[in-house]
């Protein structure tokens, strides 16, 4: 690696430093954008312990929900955690803990970590579970509650494309909470499906600046599909 | 008779207007779509990050990077715009959504409802519909007005966890739509061929009946 030159070798390389007990920020939403072959190396690395925040847990088989299988996680960070029989079972027996998080305030407290912003306030969830133990302000007549930002050991992301320096553009509804992943990692990883040179990505369509980007590798991806609507053509 | 899914879709269908932007919640909300008035245009916006948001696909447009917040593969229409999910929450927490239709289990008289928890049930979280409520002011919430064994869920106090406080004005259920002002529930219309007798009887919040509570039509 050499300047800005983002590009790793390999996913043991792309994931190098991960450790028992860290947390690590993910993007995605269902399986929609997620980081499908980093989620599989944390799987090979059979690191325990993890706090993850994502926005979902993935589902049996697939996505975070195969780091269930090894009781990698310890807690999860999510907004919604369904479709998933053996984290349902984890939560149960307390293996796992869970903090809901309302999806906004998760994608805020992502956006505000990777901003350098320490908290905000929020009308959201005032009033509401969420709510315990916050600070309460009131603002223009309404109570908000006070919500601390995220920033995570590590942040895995899935993009399109990127150039070599870690320019990323997002495709569609995968890109989701990716780009509020890429900046709140103190090391961000970025895993994409076609890696350009620099120059190649027109400088008004980046998503993500290289400049949250450490590690860059290119993958291939199965991208499962959670509910499939279709109509007769 | 009580209304059936598709009444209640139609009747939420009424409070649209041209050039909305509306975010519709999974289950009955989501039929809304199929009524929009003919020469109105409303565009659906979906919580993970998409605003336009077209039909299914068909199986050759069929994408996995293409989905709503329900998690089904959808397409998109021209002039749609798809991006974060911070920004996606930055228009539905700042307001810009003009109107949000979405279930619950209870309401109550102050505007209060619960939506995502039962307690000693196994909680899945409330995905973004505590930001919905907490940002929109134009709100519908669908319901049944009681539950199968008759017990009511227009309360005076909501019993379940809250997902958001006082934000709710408008209630549409099954027999009625209602408004909530002033600590009280204001009966504003009743389901063609039910009796204002059955909506006081099944409501336990405190009720407002006006001297002439119109039917709907359909």
């Amino acid at each position: 690696m050499a300047g800005f030159d983002k590009v790793v070798g390999s996913y043991e390389e792309a994931m190098a430093g991960l450790d028992n007990g860290m947390t690590v920020i993910a993007g995605g939403f269902g399986l929609c954008g997620i980081p499908e072959n980093l989620i599989a190396q944390i799987k090979r690395m059979r690191v325990r312990d993890l706090t993850i925040v994502s926005n979902n847990c993935g589902i049996d088989g697939f996505g975070l929900g195969i780091l269930l299988e090894d009781k990698q996680i310890r807690k999860m960070i999510s907004s919604y955690v369904g479709e998933n029989a053996l984290f349902e079972r984890q939560l149960l027996e307390g293996e796992i803990e869970v903090e809901l998080t309302p999806q906004g305030t998760l994608a805020e407290k992502m956006r505000a970590g990777g901003a350098g912003i320490p908290a905000f306030y929020t009308a959201t969830g005032y009033g509401t579970p969420v709510a315990e133990g916050k600070e309460v302000r009131e603002f223009n007549g309404r109570p908000h509650i006070l919500e601390q930002s995220i920033r995570g050991d590590f942040a895995i992301v899935k993009g399109w494309k990127a150039d070599r320096y870690g320019n990323v553009v997002y495709r569609h509804t995968a890109q989701n909470f990716n780009p509020m992943a890429a900046t709140a990692g103190k090391i961000t990883v970025v895993e994409v499906e076609e890696i350009v040179e620099p120059g190649e990505l027109d400088p008004t369509q980046i998503h993500t600046p290289g400049i949250y980007v450490d590690r860059l590798i290119q993958g291939t991806f199965e991208k499962r599909i959670e509910q499939r609507t279709v109509r007769s053509a | 008779m009580a209304l059936s899914r598709e009444q209640i879709a139609k009747r939420v269908a009424r409070e649209l207007k041209d050039g909305y932007y509306v975010n519709l919640g999974i289950g009955i909300p989501t039929l809304v779509a199929n009524y929009v008035p003919e020469g109105m245009e409303v565009m659906l916006q979906s919580e993970n990050g998409l605003l336009g948001m077209g039909p299914f696909p068909t199986e050759a447009e069929l994408d996995a990077d293409m989905i709503n917040a329900g998690k089904q593969t959808v397409t998109t229409l021209p002039g749609a715009s798809i991006f974060s999910s911070a920004e996606s929450f930055a228009m539905i927490r700042g307001g810009h959504v003009d109107l949000t239709v979405l279930g619950a289990f209870e309401v109550d008289v102050q505007g209060n409802i619960a939506s995502w928890m039962i307690p000693g049930k196994l909680v899945k979280g409330m995905g973004g519909a505590m930001d919905l409520v907490a940002g929109a002011d134009n709100i519908i919430v669908t319901m049944t007005h009681a539950s199968k064994s008759g017990e009511s869920k227009l309360l005076e106090k909501c019993t379940l966890p809250l997902t958001g406080a006082g934000c709710i004005k408008k209630v549409l259920t099954d027999l009625a739509w209602l408004e909530i002002e002033n600590g009280a529930f204001v009966l504003k219309e009743r389901a063609p061929g039910v009796s204002v007798e059955e909506i006081v009887a099944k409501t336990a919040g405190r009720l407002v009946v006006p001297d002439h509570v119109p039917e709907m039509t359909f």
